[in-house]
């Protein structure tokens, strides 16, 4: 029998503030490292921040926005290895480019061009599913195959609070840790589903707790301490690689930001409580801890956000110059072998458009 | 040549691909120690252990949807569901996952998943344990389905659907389980998209699919009898579909009949209706007849569970019914 596992309550921190909370330790990172969590960072925001602008001057279509997520996406990005997979959310629809995906590749997805189209292979990160945690399951499968096979990978599947509320989060959860699959559950747990707060998606005291009934452990930690993501996705990649199956993380943040271009969040969201959350947000907050630690100054700073805009000018131009696709594509890719109906609709569509 | 039930002629086709290759694995429920609800991997927990012969939770959307992660990293799962009325909890990992992320990944991505199911009524279980669903998965771009009725066929295309790049639904059906036939000694895979021509015939082209092929073969046999040369045709695979055969079948003899187990409204029926009066339109002497099951949900009761799915009874007068229009 297992036993049971103890739920946390608190959030656990690594940065502390200028004032009486005092930074903590953390393992796996030297000054390099903690430099390379600020460059994804910095990517991310960049990123996030361009494509709100693209969107408002009509370069690409409705985009689901991740401000004040960075910190969840790097910090359990930085605990991976290469080989691991990534079961990104639509929440997480850049975290490929820390694995090099060219930021027009991602650009395009959202401009809805067949160049936005990745294979996952090249990069071990799985193509966006929309519909609500239900990559969960592939994520635990993924994960038990690579057992399967003897791999040493694990994989990562990033979705929301709302998630927690679909059954292919439970169904997902429980095949993991029936299988032992090395797998991490990443819950963004931002308090929204949209307009739905977690008060209204479950009487569970916290969504960590969701887990101690598949008998999976987990961790809450500060969504906005990027140390603090980085340490328990670290614990949690340890346990998988060992065997010991599936971990859930619950970070907790605070959505100050749309859900998405197309919402307004006014008619539901609590001002005073977004006014503080960007005032703490997780990039401004890991800039001065380096700072406190004599590892960023404001020349570094500007240096590498002016290196970001440039990647993302240079990733809009270059996707925006994608030429048109060709209509086949609506077909061609379906199966791997097409039947002859696809030739015979692809010819119809031809005729029609001239 | 050898004889092999359809049970036997599943679990051949599976453990031979798993002594293959070991990428080759199945799961599902109860398919372990007890052998599937049905028997069909009964043996296979000794021969592969439990890591290859996978005995899941009751999750038919995980069951799928782990199937679909390990397919694509280049494994070849085979996932059971154990009723195919069941496939309904797993729709969302059939119709938005598995058949999209090749598309989604710029034809780069494959997901060589098999999905074995079966169902069928016979046996009076009720309302929601003996449905046949095969029609609304031919409506999804980014599938195959597969529905053999023969131990030749079904081995020859569980074969075909495991080497398969694509997501393969494949049914089965419980009532032809235990029927025998002759197999080749050495398995030969049987490509998708070829019809077979069960019986040759000149009048009527009778296309069957599951149990009702051999309910068709057994009306054409009393049709003979009274003068009517009846030719079946069993399509074998859904999607593709061998339309060639098809349309040159009822061009030869001039009236058709569809004949499946489910519903007829809405039913692969009334899609080889619409490929045959496009195809063979000027051939046509008669109305294309469909044979089906009654549209009500199936009764508990063997009597009324009897009446509602169609028999040879019922395709022999379908099939006098287009002679008729001379």
């Amino acid at each position: 029998m297992a036993s049971t596992i103890p739920a946390e309550r608190g959030l656990r921190r690594v940065i502390g503030d200028d004032a009486s909370i005092p930074d903590g330790e953390v393992d796996g990172l030297d000054d390099e490292g903690l430099l390379e969590l600020y460059r994804s960072l910095v990517l991310l925001r960049t990123y996030d921040e361009r494509s709100v602008i693209y969107h408002r001057q009509g370069r690409i279509g409705t985009y689901a926005i991740y401000w004040g997520h960075e910190a969840m996406q790097a910090g359990s990005f930085h605990a991976l290895a290469d080989d691991d997979w990534i079961f990104p959310s639509y929440r997480e629809s850049a975290i490929g480019l820390l694995r090099g995906m060219p930021p027009a590749t991602i650009l395009s997805w959202w401009r809805g061009h067949p160049a936005g189209w990745w294979n996952p292979a090249d990069y071990n990160v799985a193509s966006i599913c929309v519909p609500i945690a239900t990559h969960v399951p592939h994520a635990a499968g993924l994960a038990w195959g690579k057992r399967l096979r003897g791999e040493d990978a694990c994989a990562i599947a990033y979705f929301g609070d709302g998630a927690t509320s679909e059954g292919a989060f439970h169904e997902g959860a429980n095949f993991a840790a029936v299988m032992r699959a090395p797998a991490i559950l990443f819950c963004s747990n931002n308090g929204w589903a949209i307009s739905t707060p977690v008060s209204a998606q479950t009487r569970a005291q916290t969504l960590a707790d969701k887990a101690i009934g598949y008998g999976i452990p987990s961790a809450r930690v500060d969504g906005g301490d990027v140390l603090a993501v980085y340490e328990a996705t670290r614990a949690a990649v340890a346990r998988a690689r060992a065997g010991e199956g599936p971990t859930f993380i619950e970070a907790v943040t605070y959505r100050a930001a749309p859900h998405a271009t197309a919402d307004d969040p006014s008619a539901y969201i609590d001002p005073e409580r977004v006014e503080e959350a960007r005032a703490n947000e997780c990039l401004g907050r890991y800039e001065r801890y380096l700072r406190r630690h004599g590892l960023l100054d404001a020349e570094l700073e500007q240096q590498l956000k002016a290196e970001a805009a440039d990647v993302m000018r240079a990733g809009i131009a270059a996707a925006e110059a994608e030429p048109k696709p060709d209509l086949g594509l609506l077909f061609e890719h379906a199966l791997v072998d097409p039947p002859a109906s696809f030739q015979t609709d692809l010819a119809e569509l031809r005729r029609i458009l001239g | 040549m050898p004889e092999l039930t359809y049970r036997e002629a599943v679990r051949d086709a599976l453990s031979r691909a798993m002594r293959e290759d070991d990428d080759v694995f199945i799961m599902g429920e109860d398919i372990a120690e007890m052998g599937g609800s049905m028997g069909v991997t009964q043996g296979m927990l000794d021969e592969f252990g439990a890591e290859r012969v996978r005995n899941t939770p009751i999750s038919e959307m995980a069951i799928v949807g782990t199937g679909i992660g390990a397919a694509m990293q280049g494994m070849r799962p085979v996932v059971e569901i154990m009723y195919q009325d069941f496939l309904t909890l797993s729709m969302e990992q059939l119709v938005n996952q598995a058949a999209k992320h090749r598309t989604m990944s710029g034809g780069q991505l494959k997901v060589p998943l098999t999905i074995r199911t079966q169902g069928g009524a016979g046996w009076s279980p009720g309302a929601q344990h003996a449905q046949q669903f095969e029609s609304w998965f031919v409506h999804v771009p980014g599938l195959k389905v597969v529905f053999p009725s023969t131990p030749e066929d079904v081995r020859g295309l569980l074969w075909s659907a495991i080497y398969d790049d694509n997501p393969v639904v494949f049914f089965e059906h419980r009532l032809l389980y235990p029927l025998k036939g002759e197999v080749p000694d050495e398995l030969e895979p049987i490509p998708f998209g070829k019809a077979r021509i069960m019986r040759e015939g000149a009048d009527v082209t009778v296309i069957a699919i599951g149990r009702m092929v051999p309910e068709a073969l057994q009306a054409a046999e009393e049709a003979e009898a009274l003068g009517i040369s009846v030719e079946v045709l069993d399509p074998r695979t859904l999607l593709p579909l061998d339309e060639e055969a098809i349309i040159a079948s009822v061009q030869k003899t001039n009236r058709c009949v569809t004949a499946h187990e489910a519903v007829t409204r809405g039913g692969f029926g009334a899609e080889l209706t619409a490929v045959v009066q496009h195809g063979a339109f000027d051939h046509l002497d008669a109305p294309i007849e469909r044979v089906g099951a009654k549209f009500g949900p199936l009764a508990f009761a063997p009597a009324m569970e009897q009446w509602a799915v169609p028999h040879a009874a019922d395709v022999l007068e379908a099939v006098k019914r287009t002679v008729a229009r001379a």
